[in-house]
């Protein structure tokens, strides 16, 4: 197919030509965009937590009034839980992977005296906390049930710098433990947080995700022999097969208002539910992404059939009369179909620039990563095709204008 | 022409409607267009409007949040260190008790469990704010009922609670309810007040709790909050030893309570600035400040503008409708560029009639400006739905989305703009046909 006589064409009509090829670009740069962040979206809601997601249960109880007897009253709770039928294990924990409650961080240091923390990292603890979460120990043990510290104690002790009460051991997860010493065994290493308190790895776990602030990497987590109870903020966290979720639920939720019908179940409900929960922006964003993209391509395409529509109005005598010099049906199909191409071409080129000025952008505002370099070949086929899809129509209409058409005025 | 100027328009008007309905599939697209762009902007603008609000109209410039830098020295870049977005119990009671403001007043958040009297009612959890009593006057907050507590009550640690209304709906039914003991963390305090309709978003005055949404149910003294043992709710930020624990101690290295002040005037500002100076090399001195004196005060919308309290996903879905729009634009532009060029025919016999290129100019931006009118309707009903598909989000600003009569009118001031902005081009570019050239083809 000869192209010139098509630029030629399109020289005369440059405005209309110039709008369709910028409305092109606009729509692909944008798209790429919008594309390239959902896939973020998709990526981050995909994260592991670690943990036996399909198993767990989560209630999160609260007193009235001060509780002197808040660990007596914990251990009898969770006895009780480990009774019920169905019920795998049972633990009382701080905070939950990927849950966006209960923050609690540290600042590591490799050195005692280091000016700056080396790295900053989710804090776990409670009771059974490893076991009941699913979290395979890789190399290690995990805390034996006389290592772990009271909560109450540890605090005072903390504020006292009183070494004797506070905890001396910690399990780190795989993440912190290649980052912290990569090549080498954890096991036996020393960690120093706060002020200089040393703390020695008896334990590497499987990888742990964050509760929240998944930018500061998403499997930096260690766990601390604390206990604690639901007073100091705790939730007891219950482990069982996956059917049988619901109904260990209600009875758990039964058996502690039987134990003490004075407190308030502040939130309850499966693993699954607050996963989904702490994804729900990110979820709603991609589906406003996604409706964006398809009413964008709608506009442009039905913009595409208008004027390639009027264009064929425009020219069906002139269509009429190169038919009537010897030009098939084909050949005018195919000058349509060209013409679309080419615009589109023009207009694909315009639109990656534009799009990695806009993910330029948005990498300073938004800490998004860059373009991936396969969206361009990807984007460009997208549409190169919903040119041609769009042209379709009206160059159908204009292959089927008849050669006798020349002989008439119109 | 002046003198004519009312009838040409409907005339002009009439032309545009003719037009339009002589191809109806072409005006359905370009109304469609417009309708689309404008909805989806609209509905993005308004979140927007709504979430970069002033809590406090005519009072957050007189509001200031004073910020001062009580850590050790890790990690302490000079320069470039923030100071902390919070003050601990030490610095906030000495900032308070300085009384160097027009008024000052310290807070924090708080959960406690409402015990009702009535038999029918369970004990629920309501979000408190442990407060001095600078709290009510500062923020100009209004009372349906009884009034604040003073100073008095402050230092007694008074057994005193002001409530919202929509929690005295909850348990009086509205009724007037001071007076009345209410239980909670079983203890009873005696209501002194009950707040009328308040609700300032973005929830400036304490960001860690929540950004936007409810105010807070229930309002006591900070000091009594302290001798109950009230549970504390919100962010802490501790360095050196301090660390977990839902409720810091008075003596621990971590900030958790919020200090806000007023300040009438600039001087008394600056003032205030080298007092919080003044105050850090004071504390520096006596060895419980590691950093050199590192202190921020800004008033309350530079504090909402520091925290960057809009979220980022609303700001892209603004950028991102635009650019919608924008496209919308430019589509709709060039199906008016084809439409007017289509009638080149009839307006070369309108030129060789005698109109002027400035009366084609007229009448083909008329038509453009209905075209924007009814996608400014079309866009309207667009950005209700939008908006309610916002509400339906489970964002905790979702039940803000609403449009108001600012935005109503920006509405359709866009759509309008907009296409006759998209309709200048095409309609300057069919002005400029040669009129013998057009009678030629007939």
């Amino acid at each position: 197919m000869d192209i010139l006589p098509i630029l030629s064409t399109l020289r005369r009509h440059k405005i209309t030509a110039w709008l369709l090829i910028l409305e092109i670009a606009l729509t692909c740069a944008i798209v790429c965009n919008a594309v390239f962040l959902i896939h973020q979206r998709l990526q981050r809601m995909d994260i592991p937590s670690g943990i036996a997601e399909r198993e767990l249960l989560q209630i999160k109880l609260a007193y009235i009034g001060d509780r002197p007897d808040a660990y007596a009253q914990a251990q009898s709770d969770l006895a009780t839980l480990r009774q019920i039928p169905g019920v795998q294990a049972v633990a009382l924990v701080n905070q939950l992977p990927l849950s966006g409650h209960d923050m609690s961080n540290s600042g590591l240091k490799l050195r005692a005296n280091q000016p700056d923390n080396t790295l900053e990292v989710a804090s776990y603890y409670g009771q059974d906390l490893l076991a009941t979460l699913g979290v395979r120990l890789v190399s290690g043990r995990d805390f034996r049930p006389g290592e772990l510290l009271d909560l109450k104690t540890v605090m005072p002790a903390l504020h006292g710098n009183e070494m004797k009460d506070l905890p001396h051991t910690v399990i780190v997860d795989q993440a912190v433990a290649a980052r912290l010493w990569p090549g080498r065994d954890a096991l036996g290493q020393t960690i120093y947080v706060g002020n200089d308190i040393p703390l020695r790895v008896v334990g590497v776990s499987a990888s742990l995700a964050r509760p929240d602030d998944l930018q500061q990497g998403a499997q930096y987590s260690i766990v601390y022999p604390i206990r604690l109870t639901a007073a100091e903020g705790g939730s007891y966290v219950i482990r069982t097969a996956p059917q049988d979720r619901q109904q260990v639920l209600k009875s758990a939720l039964a058996a502690l208002k039987r134990l003490d019908p004075n407190r308030i179940v502040l939130g309850h409900g499966t693993y699954g539910d607050l996963r989904h929960a702490f994804f729900r922006d990110d979820r709603a964003m991609a589906g406003i992404l996604t409706g964006v993209i398809v009413a964008l391509l709608t506009v442009t395409a039905l913009g595409i059939v208008g004027l390639a529509s009027f264009w064929v109005g425009q020219r069906r005598r002139a269509i009429g009369v190169r038919r009537a010099l010897g030009a098939t049906r084909g050949d005018i199909l195919r000058y349509f179909q060209t013409e679309n191409f080419l615009l589109a071409t023009f207009g694909i080129v315009l639109g990656m620039v534009l799009a990695y000025g806009i993910n330029l952008s948005l990498m300073l505002h938004y800490e998004l990563p860059r373009l991936p370099a396969i969206y361009l070949p990807v984007g460009a086929i997208a549409l190169w095709l919903l040119g041609q899809l769009a042209v379709l129509g009206p160059a159908l209409r204009a292959a089927a204008v008849p050669p006798v058409v020349a002989t008439r005025s119109v | 022409m002046q003198t004519q100027g009312p009838t040409m328009f409907s005339y002009y008007l009439n032309l545009a409607l003719r037009s339009l309905r002589r191809t109806p599939i072409l005006t359905a697209l370009m109304v469609l267009a417009i309708a689309l762009g404008i909805g989806a902007s609209m509905t993005t603008l308004t979140v927007l409007h709504v979430l970069s609000g002033d809590p406090l109209p005519g009072r957050s410039s007189s509001l200031y949040y004073p910020q001062i830098d009580p850590r050790d020295d890790t990690g302490y870049v000079p320069g470039k260190s923030q100071p902390m977005d919070q003050v601990s119990w030490i610095d906030g009671m000495n900032l308070l008790q300085a009384k160097r403001a027009d008024d000052q007043a310290l807070m924090t958040g708080g959960s406690v469990a409402i015990q009702p009297a009535q038999a029918g009612l369970d004990p629920f959890y309501q979000t408190a704010r442990y407060t001095t009593a600078g709290f009510f006057p500062m923020f100009g907050v209004p009372f349906r009922y009884g009034r604040a507590w003073g100073a008095a009550e402050d230092a007694a640690s008074a057994r005193v609670v002001v409530i919202s209304s929509k929690l005295n709906d909850k348990l009086y039914g509205g009724g007037d309810s001071t007076g009345r003991m209410l239980r909670l963390e079983g203890q009873a305090l005696r209501i002194v007040g009950v707040l009328g309709d308040w609700r300032p978003n973005p929830h400036f005055y304490d960001l860690d709790v929540r950004n936007y949404g409810d105010s807070e149910g229930v309002y006591l003294p900070l000091s009594t909050s302290q001798d109950l043992h009230l549970a504390h709710l919100g962010g802490s930020d501790c360095w050196g030893n301090g660390g977990g624990g839902v409720t810091p101690s008075h003596t621990a290295p971590c900030v958790w309570l919020q200090f806000w002040v007023q300040l009438d005037t600039p001087a008394r500002a600056a003032a205030y600035r080298a007092f919080l100076i003044h105050y850090s090399q004071e504390q520096e001195s006596l060895g419980r400040f590691m950093r050199p004196p590192n202190v921020r005060l800004r008033n309350l919308m530079q504090w909402l503008d520091h925290k960057q309290v809009v979220p980022g996903d609303v700001q892209l879905q603004t950028w991102l409708a635009l650019g919608f729009l924008l496209v919308c634009l430019v589509n709709t532009v060039g199906l008016m560029l084809a439409k007017f060029m289509r009638r080149a025919a009839e307006l070369g016999v309108r030129r060789a009639l005698g109109a002027s290129k400035s009366a084609l100019f007229a009448q083909l931006l008329v038509e453009s400006g209905v075209l924007g009118l009814a996608g400014g309707v079309g866009g309207l009903l667009l950005a209700c739905l939008g908006l309610w598909l916002v509400r339906r989000q489970p964002a905790d600003y979702a039940s803000l989305a609403h449009l108001d009569g600012s935005m109503l009118a920006t509405t359709f001031l866009l759509a309008v703009g907009a296409s006759l902005l998209a309709g200048v081009l095409p309609a300057w570019s069919a002005c400029q046909i040669a009129p013998g050239l057009q009678l030629k083809t007939l």
